[in-house]
């Protein structure tokens, strides 16, 4: 499999990728904000369509629409925690703008008929040029050592923020700096896997660790193993299945492992069971085998 | 813009005329008529509930949907009927009553979301790449409507529109506070799953003409602007129906005029009420001072 270079790109950008998005997308279900994250994935689709419409580098365009956005969505704060409502209407907007990009930019080009849009949509591992896969590859990884840079007082602030403030830890400061990772991540895994299917990597492999332990640094690592796990197995998969395409393949993985989680934590939490299992030893992780 | 495009003037008879020309704008604008007083209706409970993210995540699952009856080779109708029925039990199954409070419904939402779009992607895979429906299926083009989809649109949205007035007065105690209707006797999970099924059919009828990003537009900035106008129910169903309309009537007599698609049009009139709502004295502190007398009284 290694043979080929385009796997090897693949496994290079979504190694990182998949660790970046499953590092971030812990913080992102701890702090109920997957409806933000999803929203900043369409707004890089909105992003690239204009630039593309305007003629100017579709990666400039990612980077400008998630930024901006991003920043924006922290700078609500409090209220953008609490009110999808606010983030639902913002999104509808730009949904429309890039619908306005879409049809300048078909209009625009004779010959095009909407694949550049297909492919920011679902994105291209299998098709990363080398140079492509290493600055995903630095993108993440950038983005990972932010993310380690602010993370214990994101954690605190996001886990209590009322205590957080009062010990002089800057929430509001921290929660835009987070979106503008997440933003930056947005942007990038666009690239890889997608708008659409970048979605998969935050949610399925947070909402996993987060089903399967209340610790804090266990859940993140194990987020991200799930996420990096997901990545290889699915492109794996797609390589030896000819007719599935590498996103759904690790956007199937993911969420198998999501739904194993849910399933232990179900038998785990069902009272009858609790007390038969209650003198048994901590059992097996499910998910986490599937994720390493 | 063409000499031979249709030109707007300051006589809006005439205007109303020219749009009107044409049995295709016609079919269009009954068809958003009905669309907008459903979606408002609906978009009301789904922000008052604040499902915003399950109605999103519905209006996406469209295309899966849309994608596996191509590729079965079935009416495109039963893919989006049946994908949103599904996502609507998957996403109750996962959804409030299930483990881990807000963020663990956010996750799984989210996940649902992200394994429907997978599959659909890998049904037009199947189907052999041909992607040529995919911008229609996202951005609607509102053009070629038939006049059977507009009756089949206006069965479906009696029906849904007279099944939510009959929960609309549990529905609303439900959304208001779970616990004291749960303490109440009124049956919450029940009403919760009902909810989202209605969501989904309403969604699976208007994705196919409208596509899903206008579907999300008109089931959400409207409703959320007539909730910060008003917290009474019925003026705020009202508000919300009538914004709607308004939108998509306007939207469409934009776009008749204009190069530029139907959806940019309704989204940005929306958002720009919204906005507007948002800034003017019509938000919550000027309601307190107009509402304060009869409270008082």
């Amino acid at each position: 499999m290694f043979a080929d270079e385009f796997m090897r790109n693949a496994y290079l950008a979504g190694t990182f990728v998949a660790l970046a998005c499953g590092a971030i997308g812990w913080f992102v279900v701890l702090r109920a904000q997957v409806f933000a994250g999803d929203a900043l994935s369409h707004v890089a689709f909105a992003g690239a369509l204009g630039a593309a419409a305007i003629g100017i580098d579709i990666r400039l365009g990612l980077f400008a629409a998630t930024l901006v956005v991003g920043a924006g969505l922290g700078g609500l704060g409090e209220r953008a925690r609490a009110d999808d409502v606010v983030i639902g209407t913002v999104f509808a907007w730009i949904l429309g703008l890039g619908a306005l990009f879409l049809s300048i930019f078909v209009s625009g080009s004779s010959g095009g008929d909407g694949t550049a849009a297909v492919r920011v949509l679902f994105g291209s591992i299998l098709g990363l040029s080398g140079g492509d896969a290493w600055l995903a590859a630095a993108v993440a990884v950038a983005a990972c050592l932010a993310l380690a840079a602010i993370a214990r007082p994101l954690l605190l602030s996001s886990l209590d923020p009322e205590v957080a403030r009062g010990l002089g830890v800057p929430v509001r400061a921290l929660g835009i700096g987070f979106f503008l990772i997440l933003g930056a991540v947005a942007a990038e895994a666009t690239q890889a896997v997608g708008a659409l299917l970048l979605l998969g990597l935050l949610a399925a492999p947070g909402g996993a660790a987060r089903l399967l332990t209340d610790r804090p640094w266990l859940g993140l690592g194990l987020s991200a193993a799930i996420a990096v796990g997901s990545m290889w197995l699915g492109l794996f998969l797609s390589y030896e299945i000819a007719s599935l395409p590498a996103g759904t393949a690790v956007i199937g993985v993911a969420t198998a492992a999501f739904l194993l989680a849910a399933l232990r934590d179900r038998v785990r939490t069902s009272p009858q069971l609790l007390r038969q299992t209650a003198n048994a030893p901590g059992g097996a992780v499910p998910g986490a085998t599937i994720g390493t | 813009m063409s000499v031979a495009g249709p030109h707007p003037s300051w006589d809006l008879v005439a205007d109303w005329e020219q749009l009107t020309a044409y049995p295709f704008m016609v079919q269009a604008l009954e068809a958003g008529a009905i669309v907008a007083v459903m979606a408002g209706a609906i978009g009301w409970f789904m922000v008052l509930r604040r499902q915003t993210f399950a109605g999103h995540t519905l209006a996406m699952i469209s295309f899966p949907g849309a994608a596996a009856a191509t590729l079965a080779a079935i009416p495109i109708a039963f893919g989006y009927f049946g994908a949103c029925g599904l996502g609507a039990l998957a996403l109750a199954a996962v959804g409030r009553e299930g483990s881990g409070g807000r963020a663990g419904e956010s996750a799984a939402i989210g996940t649902v979301q992200a394994f429907a779009l997978g599959l659909g992607f890998l049904f037009v895979g199947l189907y052999g790449g041909q992607l040529a429906g995919l911008e229609a299926l996202l951005f609607g083009t509102f053009l070629g409507i038939t006049e059977g989809q507009v009756v089949t649109l206006l069965c479906i949205a009696v029906i849904t529109l007279l099944v939510l007035a009959a929960l609309a007065r549990p529905l609303f105690y439900a959304s208001v506070d779970g616990a004291v209707a749960r303490a109440g006797g009124v049956p919450t999970r029940f009403l919760g799953v009902a909810f989202l099924l209605l969501l989904g059919m309403a969604v699976a009828a208007t994705s196919e003409i409208v596509g899903a990003l206008l579907v999300f537009a008109l089931l959400v900035t409207p409703a959320a602007t007539a909730q910060l106008i008003t917290a009474r129910p019925v003026r705020g169903l009202l508000l919300s129906v009538v914004f709607a309309f308004a939108v998509t009537w306007l939207g469409l007599g934009i776009a008749y005029f204009s190069p530029y698609p139907v959806g940019f049009w309704v989204t940005s009139l929306s958002f720009g009420l919204y906005v507007l709502t948002r800034l003017c004295p019509l938000s919550p502190r000027g309601r307190q001072r107009t509402e304060a007398p009869p409270a008082v009284a």
